[in-house]
């Protein structure tokens, strides 16, 4: 019997997307980390000595370069896999119950996910390449704080913000506990935990981001 | 059990052969007792077909009509084997629907599964996914005694939960990625919970993964819908099962 | 032409061994270039294949349906017996033998039998090892129950899938050589007849039930796994595909019919609810176990089951076998259910079904439960609660089925159940070897006229199948394929292929062109309740005759009146079917002849002319011991070949169960 590579094989192209979303999410743990020092109300002390350590220290800077690999690879297994999926039924159904049997944002990952690739594509140009500019053209010292801040006044890009996190809350109520099922990892006793912990990250990572973002926009922080 | 009747609309997807494009077509059922299965209105209706000439009688797979063989295969408003949880389509009941009521009915839908003629499709991949490893190879004759190898209850029961797989697809009809996991991982399971398929436990699940890809079926996102759906009930643990034993089987493979 | 059934000189318990000693081999370059046709892929049929695949013949196997795991042997409930005695309660072959032969009032072959308990053993073995999930004790050992007609526990059971875990046991050993490529897998096909080349089976004629074509195959020997017959009366547990057409087209092309009219009517099923009813499902034999079987004391009574109070309740089978109870053996079961309704004291719409009660079991087990927890004082309400918990977990799944089915909780109010036909006794006459009448031509299984007698015993069809398949057909058919090395395959251009093929494409566009007015389905139901009134639970002679004279006018009707929609080059199950239902209107013909003829009650036969003053029945060894097999002679026109049963190890009695 003829073998199959194991990175193009169905089970491993998955494990792939599992992977590097777990690799994401613990990204996540230190973005929203950081961001939320913004809540200590501070001035944005805390917030800019860390965004200034963020930029600068190398190790942070390779896993930058991993960061950006693993969200490459990530959207294009998902779409990959999407295209490929979709090829295996080519007559579709007249009627689909789909709430019948599944969440809607479970069948709806690849849409949660370009979504969340257009709020990243705005942030990044908002923020990302603001810094970088700062950092190796402009080479000057900026105020990250301050730079949020201003941002945040915008009511069209809080709109914008806002509907990111909940395409990222949504994507990350499936997709957390979805990629420990992907890796193998179902248990009776602790595939509960992992889901309850899956909700509550759903909830809370999007829930702080989206708190910050509010807060700064009517000045309470 | 109080016994009415109900009258019904159904639309019917209607497919001379494999290479007819198919369509719709509606039927106005009367008087259908309500202790009916849903295959013996069907019966009533191919009757009726049959006694006015004009259309062929509707073709469907169905057998045992008690919920076991695997053979009916009908996609009921919108969910394969219909409304009821855990039933398969011969075991559904005409309570399920209330009077008036439209029911639309397709066959199963996946590339691996083409339209051999109106509700009836062809699943002879899946026999071929179990000959690329699906069993145990010993030849009749060669057995031990049978409580030579004593088998922890626990193991035993799990696998004999994933071996009540009845093989009607119900699984890749629900999934929208067309996904043959659920059927796979009940036969990878089982094997693999017990001893006797220890020695064949990695090439088994290699080759049954590669056929089941080759056959056409989609890949598995954890939507959960094949679960839901499964008139066996048999349990997403075993697809997480079938990753495990994929991965590492492909990590300690030689080639 | 003389029968002669093999039987091998010597001891019973060495005959088979003794003829395993000294039977033909063929070597292994000469089985592969020997062709073996099975058709049938149930657990005979399945595990036939798999181990002629294994032994190294070339193996065709056909089934109807789209997968071979889809056979009916799939929905065989309760279990599998086998005298492993593993309890250590005195069970041995001598007692499975014994049992068996008196479990089918006397009616079986010794020899065969015997060699069936030898073999039984070794099948949970080789099932075992195929990773057939059976129940397991905590210690990792195998479990085993109880089953009606025995006194010791011998059953090996899947919960209450037994027969889907053994089939797909054997399946997968078959899909395992035809990934070797000893074996060729053709599915929706059905087979239409069988080629004889100079008196020997050299093939059949096969139609492809997608495209319409017929197809030739030959193969040295053929080999019928294709089941019972049980849907000549329309209604029964069967599948609904469950036919005779493959039997029927041999017992006509020579093989003799034995026992035809020996059918099982088990007690224990869901009763019909209307004329809609296309087929009625079995309830497990097993919750006779713990169900109580009762009707009403007054006759026509009209309140709800849960009304009539205890001392108007006719526990019928307690009071008329007090020693068995509810759990005498399936024929005498059924007989004492039909004879309640018919005296006017059945229950439900219909009043043609019995109450199966679990009330008295919920409230045992439910102080069971509650002594092993220690609790005192415990009110009957929760008493009745924790006694649920016990039998759902015990009968959850049938108890579920029959809520799906008639939308009642049998938690709360009794079960209806009522007998329906089961199992076929009958079939295919075979010899020691499982050969029929037609060299090179073998039955197995169900589709023989087997080794249960006239009653098979709960449990024992699927240790039949797969002892015919797994560990008798390997070694017999060894014995005349060794005189076929010299046969080389026979192209299927010869003339007997095409004669056969022109037959079969004769009787097709035969019946196409009657373009009648009413449906195959309408003649079929017809001709079940001809034979359910007729040739059911009870039958008289008066009875019979009439039934004769309406099955023949039914089959003129039939082959003048049927309409059968579209046509014969596409997928057409309405074709399909009337060819199946014109086969059965011509077996059940043979049926009521042979019940005619055996003017005797024996086992699953109730000849009302033949019963004792208490309605039990009453067999008559002096005239009939004997198995009756019936050589076709011409349209409606039979000859009776009797095999004397000779009784060496065994003492006849009469079955008493009171």
């Amino acid at each position: 019997m003829a073998k199959e590579n194991f990175l193009t094989s169905s089970i491993g192209k998955k494990l792939v997307v599992g992977l590097t979303g777990l690799f994401l999410i613990s990204f996540l743990v230190v973005h929203v980390g950081i961001n939320s020092t913004i809540l200590l109300n501070d001035n944005g002390e805390t917030f800019n000595t860390a965004a200034h350590f963020m930029s600068h220290n190398w190790v942070i800077r390779v896993m930058e370069i991993g960061l950006l690999l693993g969200i490459i690879a990530h959207i294009f297994m998902t779409l990959k896999l999407h295209f490929e999926n979709k090829s295996k039924r080519p007559v579709g159904y007249a009627v689909i119950d789909g709430k019948a049997n599944s969440k809607w944002y479970s069948r709806s990952m690849t849409l949660l996910g370009t979504l969340l690739l257009i709020f990243l594509v705005i942030h990044m140009a908002d923020f990302w390449l603001h810094t970088k500019k700062a950092l190796y053209i402009t080479h000057e010292n900026e105020n990250s704080y301050l730079e949020v801040k201003e941002a945040m006044q915008n009511p069209l890009l809080l709109v914008i913000y806002i509907a990111g996190f909940f395409s990222l809350g949504f994507h990350l109520l499936h997709g957390f506990p979805s990629a420990f099922q992907t890796l193998g990892l179902n248990h009776k006793k602790y595939t509960p935990i992992i889901k309850a912990a899956g909700t509550a990250f759903s909830i809370i990572v999007p829930g702080l981001f989206a708190a910050i973002a509010v807060a700064l926009f009517f000045g309470l922080v | 059990m109080e016994h009415t009747t109900i009258n019904l609309t159904l639309k019917v997807w209607r497919q001379k052969n494999a290479s007819d494009k198919g369509s719709f077509q509606t039927y106005n059922v009367k008087g259908i007792s309500t202790e009916m299965s849903f295959l013996e209105m069907f019966d009533v209706l191919n009757e009726q077909l049959i006694a006015e000439g004009k259309d062929e009688p509707i073709a469907f797979d169905h057998d045992c009509r008690e919920g076991i063989c695997g053979m009916c295969s009908m996609y009921i408003n919108g969910r394969p084997h219909g409304p009821w949880h855990g039933t398969t389509t011969c075991q559904l009941h005409m309570r399920a629907f209330k009077d008036g009521e439209t029911v639309v009915v397709e066959p199963w839908r996946a590339r691996a599964f083409p339209v051999i003629r109106d509700l009836v499709v062809d699943r002879r991949a899946f026999d071929r996914i179990i000959q690329a490893g699906g069993y145990i190879s010993v030849n009749t004759g060669n057995a031990v005694d049978a409580n030579a190898i004593p088998i922890n209850k626990k193991d035993a029961d799990n696998a004999f939960a994933a071996a009540s797989c009845i093989g009607c697809g119900a699984c890749v009809a629900a999934c929208k990625n067309s996904s043959a996991m659920l059927f796979v991982s009940a036969k990878v399971s089982q094997l693999a919970l017990l001893p006797q398929g220890g020695p064949e436990r990695q090439t088994r699940v290699l080759d049954m993964v590669a056929q089941m890809d080759k056959e056409g079926f989609g890949s598995c996102t954890n939507t959960g819908a094949c679960e839901a759906e499964c008139p066996k009930e048999i349990s997403l643990e075993n697809i997480a099962r079938l990753n495990r034993e994929f991965t590492a089987a492909s990590l300690a493979s030689e080639e | 032409m003389a029968i002669n059934s093999k039987i091998p000189a010597g001891d019973l318990e060495k005959k088979w061994e003794d003829y395993k000693g000294h039977v033909k081999l063929v070597n292994p370059a000469n089985k592969r270039n020997l062709e073996i046709i099975i058709v049938g892929t149930g657990l005979a049929g399945a595990s036939a294949a798999a181990s002629l695949g294994e032994l190294g013949y070339k193996v065709k196997v056909f089934c109807f349906q789209d997968s071979p795991r889809r056979a009916h042997s799939i929905a065989a409930q309760g279990g599998i017996n086998a005298a492993k005695n593993y309890q250590n309660d005195g069970d041995s072959v001598f007692r499975l033998f014994y049992d068996t032969i008196k479990g089918g009032d006397y009616r079986a072959r010794e020899a065969n039998v015997h060699r069936l308990a030898e073999v039984s053993a070794n099948i949970i073995d080789q099932c075992v090892a195929q990773g057939v999930p059976f129940a397991r004790e905590y210690g990792g050992l195998l479990s085993n129950r109880s089953f009606g007609g025995t006194q010791v526990q011998r059953t090996f059971y899947a919960a209450g899938q037994t027969g889907q875990q053994l089939l797909l046991g054997a399946y997968s050993a078959l899909e395992r050589q035809v990934a070797l490529g000893n074996v060729t897998q053709y599915t929706r096909h059905e087979m239409l007849d069988v080629v004889k080349i100079d008196g020997k089976a050299r093939g059949i004629i096969a139609r492809d039930l997608v495209s319409g074509k017929l197809e030739r195959h030959f193969g040295h020997a053929v080999l019928l796994c294709t089941g019972g017959y049980g849907n000549v009366f329309y209604l029964s547990t069967n599948a609904m595909g469950s036919n005779v057409t493959a039997a029927w087209k041999a017992h006509k092309q020579g093989a003799f019919f034995g026992n035809p009219c020996f059918t099982q009517i088990h007690p224990t099923c869901i009763p019909v609810s209307g004329d809609h009813q296309s087929k009625l499902t079995l309830m497990s034999e097993s919750l006779r176990n713990d169900g109580r079987i009762w009707v009403p004391k007054k006759q026509g009574d009209n309140r709800k089951p849960t009304d009539i109070p205890e001392e108007e309740r006719d526990y019928y089978l307690e009071r008329r076998y007090p020693a068995f109870g509810n759990l005498v053996p399936r024929d005498v079961a059924s007989r004492a259910a039909k004879e309640r309704c018919d005296a006017g004291y059945g229950v439900g719409a219909s009043k043609m079904a019995v109450y199966l009660d679990y009330a008295a079991a919920i409230e045992r087990y439910g102080k069971i439960e509650a002594g092993k927890q220690g609790l005192d004082n415990v009110s009957k309400d929760k008493i009745i609660e924790m006694g649920k918990e016990v039998v759902k977990e015990k009968y959850g799944n049938l108890f579920d089925m029959y809520a799906k089915i008639t939308g009642e909780n049998p938690y709360e109010v009794p079960m209806r159940i009522y007998p329906a036909v089961h199992y076929t006794m009958g079939g295919l006459w075979v010899d020691y070897e499982l050969m029929t009448t037609v060299e090179g031509l073998y039955a197995l299984g169900e589709a023989n006229f087997s080794d249960h007698g006239a009653n098979r015993l709960g449990a024992s069809a699927l240790m039949q199948g797969l002892a015919d398949g797994y560990f008798v057909i390997p070694y017999t058919i060894g014995n005349y394929l060794a005189d076929e090395i010299r046969t080389k395959s026979m192209p299927t251009d010869h003339e007997a292929f095409v004669e056969a093929e022109n037959k079969v494409n004769a009787r097709i566009q035969q019946l196409m062109n009657i373009k009648g007015t009413k449906s195959v389905e309408s003649f079929h139901k017809r001709l079940g309740k001809i034979m359910w009134d007729k040739c059911g639970m009870a039958r008289n002679a008066e009875g019979l005759q009439e039934a004769i004279a309406e099955i023949q006018a039914l089959k003129k009707e039939f082959w003048s009146d049927v309409k059968i929609p579209g046509s014969i080059n596409e997928f057409n199950p309405e074709l399909d079917k009337a060819g199946r239902v014109a086969d059965f209107i011509e077996l059940g013909e043979l049926m009521c002849k042979d019940a005619l003829d055996r003017n005797e009650s024996c086992g699953g036969h109730f000849r009302e002319e033949s019963q004792t003053e208490e309605g039990e029945a009453l067999r008559d060894d002096e005239n009939y011991k004997y198995v009756a097999a019936w050589e076709f002679v011409g349209e409606s026109d039979w000859k009776l070949n009797k095999e004397e049963l000779i009784y060496e190890n065994i003492k006849i009695a009469a079955r008493s169960y009171k």
